[in-house]
């Protein structure tokens, strides 16, 4: 039985790599949407901060590659822009204290 | 101070209900007041697991919509005063359950109980998100197995981020029960090692449970393992697993089928 087992190829450490690429790559999608949604909120924070726009014309978008991912942030500022447009809009003046979504963002592009 | 703990995995058929029944019942044969909650609304299990499927009267989700009171729901156990059953429903659905509901519930039981285990449902929906709200520590059951492992690694995740500690900031304490393990066939690399799973999950081990033909025997008569046979490999490592979690320190090892000798050795814990 032992000698048997011997000339069989051992499959565990197939399935151990399999799941430490796979995790890998998932501890960063499973927690995307929460990923997403603070950097959307703080980008926008940042930004609001100088140039007023309508929050719905935002679109945030990540993209995975194989070796580098993309963060495309579009966003639409009216036409308007001026002087008075550089008023921060209500709701977007909060501090941009967290770094964890810059950090994590980091993590995804390397 | 009462201690409200899910027994969760994401995977089904991994052990949840069985390692649910095994450590109450190991918990309650050490004098503990222990109550077991099945979460799993629509396809309840543990009351058959425990041997009590006809004793159900009201269930979980009567407490919650004030049809019945608590007490009326609490089925005791028939071989131990101290081991309390809160069954769920099998006739509602999971949406049945409430936050507010569940919230009131386990409070009501942290005022009665020492231990208060909840059985989750297996998946990521409603029924598992709030067996695990209110929870202090989660015991992940997982099998040495691909599917089982990335399955506990979102479960994992989702302690940390979608329950009521998580949300005041502070972190659920989590343990890892590997359950249905084989040491000849990780020793032979057939089979991913605790060390691999450890590796992968990176959270603390409360337990080995190895293959056992005595689980099935347990569950076939409505047994909790740790009662059907105290003796049984996989109970004296739910034993060992329910010395953890109370935060006694005993060393990790994968219990073998004892033979006469062994028998003797462990005999007083039949009583």
């Amino acid at each position: 039985m032992k000698l048997f087992t011997l000339f069989r190829r051992a499959t565990a450490p197939v399935a151990r790599e399999r799941l430490q690429i796979l995790l890998a790559h998932e501890r960063l999608t499973c927690n995307g949407a929460d990923l997403l949604g603070a950097l959307r909120e703080e980008i926008l924070a940042v930004i609001g901060r100088h140039v007023s726009f309508e929050p719905d014309r935002v679109r945030i978008k990540m993209d995975r590659g194989k070796s580098v991912s993309t963060l495309e942030v579009d966003i639409e500022i009216p036409n308007s822009f001026g002087a008075s447009s550089l008023v921060p809009p209500d709701g977007y003046a909060s501090e941009f204290a967290n770094d964890e979504g810059m950090s994590v963002m980091k993590r995804s592009v390397a | 101070m009462a201690q409200v703990v899910v027994v969760t995995s994401g995977k089904g058929g991994v052990g949840k209900t069985t390692s649910t029944a095994a450590l109450g019942a190991a918990l309650a044969q050490e004098g503990e007041k222990v109550v077991v909650v099945d979460f799993d609304v629509g396809l309840r299990n543990l009351d058959l697991v425990m041997g009590a499927e006809r004793r159900v009267v009201f269930d979980l989700i009567n407490v919650i919509h004030g049809v019945a009171k608590l007490p009326q729901a609490l089925i005791r156990d028939k071989r131990l005063d101290n081991l309390h059953l809160l069954p769920a429903s099998q006739t509602r659905d999971k949406d049945a359950l409430t936050e507010e509901g569940v919230a009131k519930v386990i409070d009501e039981l942290k005022t009665k109980f020492d231990w208060i285990i909840c059985d989750s449902p297996a998946g990521i929906e409603r029924g598992a998100t709030l067996a695990m709200k209110y929870a202090d520590s989660a015991i992940i059951v997982t099998n040495p197995e691909v599917s089982s492992v990335r399955d506990s690694d979102r479960i994992i995740g989702l302690l940390d981020s979608k329950t009521a500690k998580a949300e005041r900031g502070e972190r659920v304490e989590k343990h890892l029960l590997i359950t249905r393990y084989h040491s000849a066939r990780a020793a032979a690399g057939e089979m991913l090692s605790i060390d691999d799973v450890l590796e992968i999950l990176s959270i603390p081990l409360l337990g080995i449970i190895p293959e056992s033909q005595e689980v099935l025997r347990a569950s076939n008569v409505g047994s909790p393992v740790t009662l059907n046979n105290a003796l049984s490999a996989a109970s004296r490592a739910y034993f060992a697993a329910a010395g953890r979690l109370k935060g006694q320190n005993i060393p990790m090892q994968v219990p073998t089928e004892s033979t006469g000798f062994l028998n003797k050795l462990f005999g007083r814990k039949a009583a």
